[in-house]
């Protein structure tokens, strides 16, 4: 919303010498978010109303030029005589007669454009007749400003033209849609600086004759009132009065013809938006009505529409000729032959406004009014006004209004205890501030119908009663509760005079244990020099492609939005990997070389059969089986994990060779994950896309699978560019189990036994499997079981492998012997025999 | 008077110098101390020690002569030998740590390297920003016994929106570009369910599920349709507050905000409230909070919104609105980096370039 301060100043007189800044800043303490001061910039020098005498076309070399001779006042003529002066013009937009804005010798125009005497054109030119442009107020170049006949010749135009104008630009928020007009604000910065006001909506309307079109409501909720004035005769030819083209330029609206700037006009100026239909172009009675089924409309913009039959629409016997509030239709459309005009005032149900505004994608300066609702008491004079306007500078006459009501919203009533303000704002009121900052805003306020049997509270109209009855504006729908009502006074009086006090919560318990869990691994992950990633989630399914899943991988099933902002990535993802591995891909296009990486987030996870959410109220606490549905309509969203690991994890340097990253490291930092979790996960080859069937690891809690980890299939690693061997985890956080305090091991002060042992088993057995039967089958002497070397070779059989482990061996109790350890070893050996099939080697 | 046994037997005997004759055990003294302090290495030292206070040294030999002295003579032999062993072993003993300081002085200089060699063998990681503040505001509200709460990042629209009083068809709705999900393929109906545009949703569901004394801050990822340029992103991350209690007012409000820009922003920073529209607060407010580091010197910046529980918001939640008030509030976690850490372009904090992450370290 742009607010003009000179029109402004036409409603509400602030204090004389009131700087822009100070508006400013008052309606920014009122609430309204202040983005931009526009001054025009400053012309210096003369700069007057002309009137152009006579006008001899002149043959340029490319375009038609104009020498022009123009009084510019007593005075003003060339050597300070009262002689006309000659100007040079390229303009054509005017005639002889017409009065114009003229810069004179010596004035300097915004951008720094000094004016002199200049000889061209063989003549000399004494002056600038200048455009809209050239004086820094509008954007219309198309020809030179002309301005109304009554301007005074000689006079000062810098007024006229709203040199020393303020516009206010501001963000309106959509409660308030009544500061959607010259009316509300004027109404709030009255209320700002303490002044009375007067409304320009309340004219006394003069009587006329029922006359303004017959209108019929058939749908009373979507229409609260229509209003009809009808004006004949008018000047078709006739156009926008000066004032009126600059107002609305200040206000940032185009000037079109003399009956649209007329209701724009009316539009900023009290807040209703208006229609005008061409009379000679109606049929019939007007009906309001919801559009039927298959029902279009051709609507101003030249589009024909199909409507909705939830769409309000203004119909005549030839259909529907108006897309309610939103735009008109093109077959009643005002044309420059138009003499006989019918002008709609209306009151519209905003959610329908809103729905069919949207619907059809045509949000207007009329709809946005409409569906924030407007004043459904000023509809008769904002048409009045309109319609004398209209004959004022078109001639013609009012031959009658209509006035049709449906069921507009009623104003609320709402009982204010006086104790409300301060329970919700923490400082006092006192009663009279709270009744005149309310009445400021409009609200009528009474003392309460109190009920002696319920209340017993002090007589009405003393100041020992307990609460008031205020009754809200026909302009604010947006009051219907107390604290409505507390957020009116307090924003008045300004939000800095609450005082600041720490409230005291009950004493917490911190986080939870899933929240240090996660906390706990990203810092893990972090410190052992991973870097976090936090990826958009959305994925395409070219990003599933590449990974290589199985058409029937439940991760093919992902949520789809209506409106992804990326055509090709409209589905929610089902994995981690696609967005961890475009931040690698783009870390590494940025020459980054090796990467570490990791995020933590969920994914979406469609559930079959999930509910459509059911309709809930919110008059009350829904029942839990309605929360419980509505939760089942959500898809499972678990936190997952994932790991990216490409190139080298340890650089080569002077120290020595690097090392790549490989599918154990992966692995390594899964078994990392789950000790940091409190759980030793276990480790399964498997096969899962993507990664390399060979290297793959199944990572799971007991049986319970967590997530895989390992290395990248090559095909995969191929398709997206990765290094070779890049490798990959991703966890399932939320199936790692809870964790139980740690149980503190026994710390033996004994010297260990150190025992390696080799042992040969078939070369496909899992070392996994030699490692645990080895941990079995030593007991409770055998502190630990470590695998230190993998041979295959021609020392063993072929097909066979020899793993070396070294043991340590210890009792809590006493110093073991090499004998005792020998035995732990052999023990440990005939376990592995007989499970494995190992053998000594 | 020499034993001819000895003599004739031992090779050194034939030189030893008379155990009486004291200018010879002089000379015989001189001489070890001479070849002890000219031994330039500890390897020359052991042979020094072998030829001079070994077994077969002259000091050694004469001394063993002695038993065949006069008894007269013994004694003052003894004496006289005795001293000479005693100051070449001490000759020895101080020459011997003389020369292991200088071989540990070589050895140490020899190992001498360059420690202004870098060392980058393994890169650092790091959380990114966005978790390392959030976790430190969550770390704030927990220091004044606040719990945490997360909710799904996809919620019901009666979560996001219905229960937060934004009425259907409402332009409120659209301040805040939902993504909307789509329905299962063949179903007729719209879903309902939508990317949650705020955290909002987790304040219902904290009334939901527990009564009050509530105070709890929701953390979280949210999304909006907004393009992706310098200062928006559709998926940013917001912190939330609410808390619902008897007799809590904007002043609480207030008195809270304070003390969490003071926490963020220094002891100097303060809030500021403007009144503003929010469909879930009544009396509403945008906050400035009063930044001393700001770039370009202190001042205020736009920081996030608030106000007090709207009554419809309480009562759908099961909540007497005249029992119970409460206050919420909210701010952008990639907003406040922005100002506070002088961020330039959201894309920065939302493209995962490792070099912008790891300057971040550990703490923000």
């Amino acid at each position: 919303m742009r607010l003009p301060l000179a029109w402004l100043a036409g409603v509400l007189q602030l204090p004389a010498g009131t700087s822009p800044e100070q508006v400013s800043d008052a309606l920014l303490r009122i609430g309204f978010e202040v983005e931009e001061l526009h001054t025009v910039p400053a012309t210096t020098g003369d700069l007057v109303v002309g009137q152009v005498l006579s006008i001899e076309e002149l043959t340029g070399p490319k375009k038609s030029i104009r020498f022009c001779s123009v009084d510019v006042g007593s005075g003003h003529g060339p050597d300070g005589s009262d002689d006309p002066r000659g100007i040079i013009c390229g303009a054509t937009n005017f005639v002889a007669g017409d009065k114009v804005v003229v810069a004179l010798p010596g004035a300097v125009l915004p951008g720094g454009f000094s004016i002199a005497s200049r000889a061209t054109y063989g003549r000399i030119s004494d002056g600038m007749i200048c455009s809209d442009r050239e004086l820094g107020i509008g954007n219309d170049h198309d020809g030179i400003l002309v301005v109304d006949p009554d301007a005074t010749v000689g006079s000062d135009a810098r007024l006229l033209i709203g040199a020393d104008d303020t516009v206010i630009e501001m963000s309106i928020t959509p409660d308030r849609g009544y500061a959607l007009s010259i009316r509300g604000l004027a109404r709030e910065l009255a209320a700002a600086f303490d002044l009375p006001f007067a409304d320009p909506a309340e004219r006394e309307l003069p009587h006329r004759a029922e006359g303004g079109w017959p209108v019929t409501i058939a749908d009373p909720v979507g229409c609260g009132r229509f209003v009809t004035v009808r004006v004949t005769g008018i000047d078709p030819t006739a156009s926008s009065p000066y004032w009126l083209r600059r107002r609305l330029s200040a206000a940032g609206i185009r000037s079109i013809s003399l009956a649209v700037d007329v209701t724009n006009y009316v539009m900023v100026h009290l807040g209703q938006p208006l229609h005008a239909f061409d009379a000679a172009r109606l049929t019939g009675r007007i009906t309001v009505r919801r559009a039927s089924a298959g029902e279009t409309l051709k609507t101003l913009d030249g589009s024909e529409r199909a409507l909705a039959i939830d769409d309000l629409v203004v119909a005549d016997e030839s259909g529907a000729i108006s897309l309610a509030g939103v735009m008109g239709g093109e077959s009643t459309e005002i044309s420059s032959a138009t003499t006989d005009v019918v002008i709609e005032a209306a009151y519209w149900d905003p959610p329908a406004i809103a729905r069919t505004a949207r619907r059809h994608r045509l949000p207007s300066e009329a709809s946005r009014r409409f569906e924030r609702a407007v004043d459904p008491a000023i509809a008769a004079a904002a048409a009045e006004l309109a319609a004398q306007l209209l004959v004022r500078y078109a001639g013609g006459r009012i031959v009658g209004r209509s006035d049709v009501a449906g069921d507009p919203l009623a104003p609320a009533t709402i009982t204010l205890p006086l104790a409300e303000p301060q329970r919700l704002t923490g400082r006092p009121f006192e009663r009279e501030v709270i009744l005149r900052r309310l009445e400021q805003v409009g609200c009528v306020v009474t003392d309460p119908v109190l009920d002696p049997a319920t209340d017993a509270a002090g007589q009405p109209g003393t100041d020992g009663a307990r609460s008031l009855s205020v009754t809200a504006p026909t302009w604010r729908p947006d009051l219907s509760r107390p604290a409505d009502l507390v957020e009116e006074v307090a924003r008045m009086e300004g939000y800095d005079s609450i005082a600041a006090v720490l409230p005291l919560a009950p004493v917490g318990t911190g986080l939870t244990a899933g929240q240090r869990r996660e906390r706990s691994i990203s810092a893990d992950l972090a410190a052992a020099g991973l870097t976090e990633v936090l990826s958009f989630p959305f994925i395409g399914t070219a990003d599933l492609d590449v990974l290589g899943l199985d058409p029937d991988d439940s991760r093919r099933r992902p949520v789809a939005l209506v409106n992804p902002l990326d055509a090709d990535r409209p589905l929610m993802r089902t994995t981690l990997l696609p967005g961890l591995l475009d931040t690698v891909l783009r870390n590494i296009s940025r020459g980054t070389r090796d990467l570490m990486v990791y995020e933590i987030g969920p994914v979406f996870l469609p559930r079959s059969n999930a509910p459509v959410p059911p309709p809930v109220g919110i008059s009350d606490r829904p029942e839990d089986a309605d929360i419980a549905v509505l939760n089942a309509a959500l898809p499972l969203q678990p936190r997952h994990l994932a790991i990216v690991l490409a190139g080298s994890v340890d650089r080569p340097g002077w120290w020595g060779d690097g090392r790549p990253a490989t599918w154990a490291d992966a692995i390594e930092f899964a078994r990392r994950v789950g000790s940091v979790a409190g759980t030793d996960v276990r480790v399964v080859a498997a096969e899962q896309a993507p990664w390399h069937p060979g290297r793959c690891a199944s990572i799971r809690v007991g049986d319970w699978p967590v997530g895989f980890a390992g290395e990248l299939a090559p095909a995969v690693v191929e398709r997206l560019g990765l290094p070779p061997r890049t490798a990959a985890v991703e966890l399932n956080l939320e199936s790692l189990p809870e964790r139980r305090p740690s149980v503190a091991p026994v710390i033996s002060p004994y010297p260990p036994v150190h025992v390696d042992v080799a042992v040969v088993v078939d070369a496909s057995t899992p070392a996994v499997e030699v490692f645990q039967a080895l941990r079995d089958g030593g007991g409770e002497l055998l502190e630990s079981v470590r695998l230190f070397d993998i041979y295959t070779g021609d020392q063993v059989l072929a097909g066979h492998k020899s793993l070396a482990f070294s043991m340590v061996v210890r009792a809590p109790d006493r110093t073991l012997t090499a004998a005792d350890a020998t035995a732990v070893r052999d023990r440990a050996v005939a376990v592995a025999a007989q499970r494995v099939g190992a053998s000594l080697r | 008077m020499s034993s001819p046994t000895t003599a004739a037997t031992t090779p050194a005997s034939l030189n030893h110098p008379n155990p009486t004759d004291a200018g010879a055990i002089d000379k015989a003294l001189a001489e070890a101390l001479a070849a002890v302090a000219g031994a330039p290495d500890l390897e020359t030292l052991k042979s020094t020690r072998l030829a001079h206070a070994g077994d077969k040294s002259p000091l050694a030999l004469a001394n063993r002569a002695i038993a065949d002295l006069a008894k007269a003579d013994k004694a003052t032999a003894g004496k006289m030998i005795g001293k000479a062993r005693a100051a070449v072993t001490a000759a020895i003993a101080s020459r011997e740590a003389e020369l292991t300081a200088d071989r540990e002085a070589r050895i140490l200089a020899e190992e001498t390297v360059d420690v202004t060699l870098p060392y980058d063998r393994h890169t650092g990681g790091a959380r990114h920003p966005i978790s390392t503040v959030m976790a430190r505001i969550e770390d704030v509200f927990l220091s004044m016994g606040w719990e945490v709460a997360q909710g799904p990042e996809l919620e019901t629209e009666w979560f996001n929106f219905d229960a937060l009083n934004f009425p259907k068809d409402h332009p409120a709705r659209e301040m805040q570009d939902s993504f909307y999900v789509a329905t299962a393929p063949g179903s007729p109906t719209e879903s309902g369910l939508v990317l949650r545009t705020h955290t909002s949703p987790v304040q219902i569901r904290a009334m939901l599920e527990r009564r009050p004394p509530l105070y709890v801050v929701c953390p979280g990822r949210v999304y909006r349709t907004d393009e992706l340029d310098a200062t928006h992103t559709p998926v940013f991350h917001q912190v939330e507050g609410l808390a619902v209690d008897r007799q809590l007012s904007m002043a609480h409000l207030k008195g809270t905000l304070d003390h969490f820009a003071r926490a963020m922003f220094g002891p100097e920073s303060a809030t500021r409230l403007r009144p503003s529209y929010f469909p879930f607060t009544e009396p509403s407010a945008e906050m400035d909070v009063y930044f001393p580091g700001r770039k370009g010197g202190p001042g205020w910046v736009e920081w996030g919104g608030c106000g007090m529980v709207d009554p419809n918001v309480l009562q759908a939640c099961g909540l007497d609105p005249a029992e119970w008030s409460g206050f919420a509030f909210g701010m952008g976690i990639e907003r406040t980096l922005q100002f506070r850490n002088e961020i330039p372009d959201m894309r920065d904090l939302v493209e995962g370039d490792v070099r912008f992450t790891a300057a971040f370290g550990s703490e923000v």
